[in-house]
């Protein structure tokens, strides 16, 4: 028998409308992979009986003009699921079960999908290797000592070791694209508003922005085409006319112009990095693109802006986790402060503290000014500085990470390091835009690597035309292993 | 109206204080949900029954501006005379407490909806004008129940996401005088608008008072304190009164005041310290990324003023101008706007000067007595104006008015029927008033010498006799003129 797991989502799509496979097998080949591949820890939870059930009852009433034709998907922990058992990653969610569907979810299912099961991330989605998460790190099928990145890690690790067609994750510095660069998927960040937050626990809501994980480009606009699209209960939604991205997916560039920006080439970059970034600009060149240098001038201090801004709002947000209505509650605890104390420094894990630490100290009377008002300062800059590129250029063409996947426990002491990370996938958070993270190449040990296309505000069509333009060209084929079987 | 001149000062040994007052004032918007969520906001509810999973903070959670919270603030602000800012923005001010379920309160600090304005006070020693600072729009917090359990705490939601307006003035009241009527203008002002039912009961209205003294000329300001949370004009009024005295007492004493926030107990009529200058919260204001900045249009800023009601200044010009009242009586009137209203209609229908008196004499009595509002008033406007032009006319006395007045209220009739079912008619023919006038004198010749032998104090005493044989009926002026007409001759 043909393993279709490790198929496209858009072919699995065609095998499902040809009815060359039900919904019950597929869902069944999933299920059979998922339970073999618990050495990788994707999942925080699975809904078997519940995906079986939703198969059987497509297979009985089949609605093929559906986007996401009875197709199971895993999702990262972090969108909350009705009566579903929804964590975040946390300790402090452990016993918490929603009773609403995010409004991204609920999009999927909408179209004809429903869940598999909730994928680890890191705690809250701090982190940039799923090392934060209460329940434990997740493994990178392309090696069993690499980090699949973070903070949508399980996302990653599952699609990658085909444990779900297609997945969703939430960027908010570099969580879906800094993954997908590290495990050699397809990840998109999307613009600011293009999908609701409603229903995705908050980390930074200036900032967050759930997208796609996907293998190939194409399937990447057939999620966004399926998750996306106004809210209402939103408030920072963008209330706009959907998009048929793809329908829409064209490989044709010629005459696009694509910037390369100078303060993307960092010291000590390693020299394969480079070398992607060459060969994403000559496939480019090839097809008749035109290469323009540009300059991001603030790009430099995007990360401290980040490490504001963020932990900022981070701080705020988690302060609702007090023990009081839901979530874990510490036994201990004299009186009211007492148990916020326990609760919160039983429920939180080290990162999560870092960052409302950090967060609290850049908005406390008297830092507020030198700090955070000054990050939303320069936050404007760089978000004025992609402002100005764009009058020039249609997308910019930059490494996805400055490194590809690194071993688990490298940098778990080095937080800076760890932040270091994201260096290239931030400055697209702080400015709002969307960018896509494509698989185009490999370091020496055979690592996939990661080129990040940038566009301006929604302009999420070209980047994935130039994406699907660069995918057909660069002929990247991941070469994992089941190595855990 | 003879004017009064101010004096309110705390007298100690060194000499005379002026009081510095300023207010806080949190009024709930009459809304029918609630400022971020769809919950409702009816008083009274069973605990947690009007409660969403935003106002209690679920993850994943966001909220969304009621548009009708808004549109109350900005009809507010503009009867206030104030500014109003098409950019503002909404804040989390973060702290800890069971009671606030998201960690954080969203409330404007920087850019309020509504910017300086002012309102207008009668005072006995002449109008005074009260500064406005600013109004913002903010969450309520939910509530904690403390003594319902010996070891737990309650806590219920449904005020939790209520829309408050603070309306903060600026440190101009110089009396608990002032800030009685400071409070109630500002109540009369938000009733009229529809934007506040005012009532203090329910808590729809609460104020932090601030307060400092300072020696009588002196220019600037003394430091302040806060008591917290006052939920009624006379807890404030005893508050400011307690802690004005205390304040002056620490200065004589050589003592610095501590700039603090306090408590008023109501038990035993004492603020406390709640916490001082250092132990302050630091609320780490920052903008709700939740939330964009709110940006008003002006066309529906001066739609929204277009279609504002005639509030209470203006309309005392009017009725001043319109009916002849006095300032007292037309303030009086405008004071609330169901008053105002009746008070039209009786005097559409009855002579006006005459109409303003009687409701606020016996009409106010009666309501005041029985404890009702004028909106439930047992007298009809048509009643009560029939009634007033049975005095008008001279048709019944005052006397027999009064008389008149409990029949409508025991039986409801109307004042027309009662007069002549009971034969309560004045008699006001002069020519059968002069006859039994002259069979009175006739009776009473012995008196009638004395009179005119210079007892002049037996007028009195004819007038009496007048009234008795009539059943109080007689017309008082028609029955002076004649006696004193048959009396000379």
């Amino acid at each position: 028998m043909v393993d279709i797991t490790n198929q496209s989502l858009n072919d699995i799509i065609e095998n499902i409308k040809t009815k060359k496979i039900s919904s019950t097998d597929l869902t069944k080949a999933y299920i059979n992979n998922i339970q073999s591949a618990k050495k990788l820890n994707a999942f925080v939870t699975t809904t078997f009986d519940h995906a079986l059930d939703k198969a059987k009852q497509f297979d009985n009433k089949p609605n093929f003009d559906q986007l996401l034709p009875g197709i199971p998907l895993a999702v990262k922990d972090l969108f909350c699921t009705e009566n579903i058992k929804t964590t975040a990653g946390s300790n402090i969610l452990n016993n918490f079960i929603p009773s609403y569907e995010s409004t991204v979810t609920k999009n999927l299912w909408n179209n004809g999908s429903f869940l598999l099961g909730k994928l680890n991330c890191d705690e809250f989605a701090m982190g940039s290797s799923n090392e934060t998460s209460y329940y434990g790190n997740v493994i990178n099928p392309v090696g069993d000592q690499l980090v699949p990145g973070g903070s949508s890690g399980g996302s990653s690790s599952a699609l990658a070791a085909d444990l779900t067609p297609a997945t969703i994750g939430t960027d908010t510095g570099g969580s879906i694209r800094q993954p997908a660069s590290f495990t050699g998927t397809v990840g998109l960040k999307p613009t600011y508003g293009l999908c609701s937050r409603w229903g995705i626990v908050a980390f930074a809501s200036s900032l967050d922005q759930a997208g796609p994980m996907t293998k190939t480009i194409k399937d990447c606009a057939i999620m966004l085409e399926s998750m996306s699209g106004f809210d209402e209960k939103d408030s920072t939604s963008i209330n706009k006319k959907k998009e048929q991205y793809s329908k829409n997916l064209k490989d044709n560039i010629k005459g696009l112009k694509i910037g390369i920006p100078k303060e993307y080439r960092v010291d000590n970059m390693p020299k394969e990095i480079d070398e992607l970034w060459e060969k994403g600009k000559k496939i480019l060149k090839d097809l008749g693109a035109q290469l323009i240098d540009i300059s991001l001038p603030h790009t430099k201090y995007a990360l401290p802006t980040y490490y504001i801004v963020a932990p900022a709002e981070a701080s705020s947000n988690l302060a609702r986790y007090d023990g009081v209505r839901y979530g874990y509650r510490s036994k201990q605890g004299k009186d009211l402060i007492e148990m916020y104390e326990k609760t919160r420094s039983e429920g939180f894990g080290d990162e999560v503290k870092r960052r409302i630490l950090i967060g609290t100290y850049v908005l406390s009377s008297g830092y507020y000014d030198a700090y955070y008002l000054k990050a939303q300062k320069v936050r404007q800059l760089i978000k004025k500085d992609f402002d100005d590129s764009f009058t020039k250029i249609d997308a910019i063409l930059t490494p996805s990470t400055p490194s590809s996947a690194f071993k688990i426990g490298e940098k778990t002491n080095d937080p800076v390091s760890m932040y270091l990370n994201d260096i290239f996938t931030v400055p697209v958070n702080l400015a709002g835009i969307p960018a896509l993270s494509l698989p185009a190449g490999v370091d020496k040990q055979g690592y996939p690597l990661g080129l990040q296309l940038i566009g301006k505000a929604l302009d999420e069509q070209k980047i994935l035309n130039i994406g699907y333009a660069i995918e057909k060209n660069c002929r990247f084929k991941n070469k994992i292993k089941r190595w855990w079987l | 109206m003879s004017k009064e001149k101010f004096d309110y000062f705390i007298k100690g040994d060194k000499g005379k204080y002026e009081v510095v007052i300023g207010l806080e004032v949190h009024a709930q918007v009459l809304s029918k949900s609630k400022l971020f969520s769809g919950s409702s906001t009816k008083f009274g509810a069973d605990p947690n029954n009007q409660v969403s999973l935003i106002d209690s903070a679920f993850p994943g959670m966001l909220p969304v501006i009621n548009e009708e919270c808004i549109k109350q603030a900005v009809r507010t602000g503009l009867g206030l005379n104030a500014k109003i800012n098409n950019y503002s923005v909404f804040d989390r001010k973060n702290y800890f407490y069971a009671d606030l379920p998201q960690g954080y309160q969203i409330s404007q600090y920087k850019h309020p909806i509504v910017g300086e304005g002012k309102v207008l006070l009668d005072m006995p020693y002449g109008s005074k004008e009260i500064g406005i600072e600013r109004l913002h729009l903010e969450q309520d917090a939910g509530k904690s129940i403390h003594d319902m359990d010996p070891t737990n705490t309650y806590v219920d939601l449904n005020r939790s996401g209520i829309a408050l307006m603070e309306i903060v003035s600026k440190p101009d009241l110089r009396s608990p005088d002032e800030v009685n009527a400071y409070i109630k203008k500002l109540r009369s002002i938000m009733r009229y608008l529809g934007t506040c039912d005012g009532n203090m009961q329910e808590g729809s209205l609460r104020a932090d008072v601030n307060v400092s003294v300072r020696k009588e000329g002196d220019k600037n300001f003394g430091t302040r304190c806060e008591i917290k949370n006052v939920n009624s004009i006379k807890f404030m009024q005893m508050a400011i009164e307690y802690e004005a005295t205390r304040q002056v007492e620490l200065i004589e004493n050589g003592k610095e005041i501590d700039q603090e926030t306090r408590l008023f107990d109501t038990k035993k009529n004492e603020t406390r310290s709640m916490r001082s200058k250092e132990d302050a919260h630091d609320y780490r204001y920052f903008p709700d990324p939740d939330l964009l900045p709110l940006k008003l249009e002006q066309k529906l800023i001066d739609e929204l003023k277009k279609s504002l009601p005639e509030l209470p200044d203006k309309k005392k010009e009017r009725f001043m101008k319109e009916y002849g009242l006095n300032a007292y009586e037309a303030n009086v009137l405008v004071s609330e706007k169901e008053i105002s209203d009746y008070y039209e209609e009786v005097a559409k229908l009855s002579d006006k000067k005459l109409a303003a008196t009687w409701m606020m004499g016996d009409l106010f009595a009666m309501l005041n007595d029985k404890g009702l509002d004028i909106s439930k008033s047992p007298i009809s406007t048509k009643h009560f104006a029939e009634l007033v032009q049975s005095i008008k006319s001279g048709e019944i006395s005052g006397r027999i008015a009064k008389e008149v007045f409990e029949i409508m209220l025991e039986t409801g009739d109307n004042p027309k029927k009662i007069i002549e079912s009971k034969g309560l008619k004045q008699q006001s023919d002069p020519k059968e008033l002069e006859k039994m006038i002259n069979e009175i004198l006739s009776k009473n010749k012995d008196k009638v010498d004395q009179y005119k032998s210079g007892k002049d104090k037996l007028f009195g005493f004819f007038v009496g006799q007048v009234m008795k044989s009539s059943g109080g009926k007689a017309n008082p002026q028609l029955t002076n003129e004649i006696l004193k007409k048959l009396l000379k001759g």
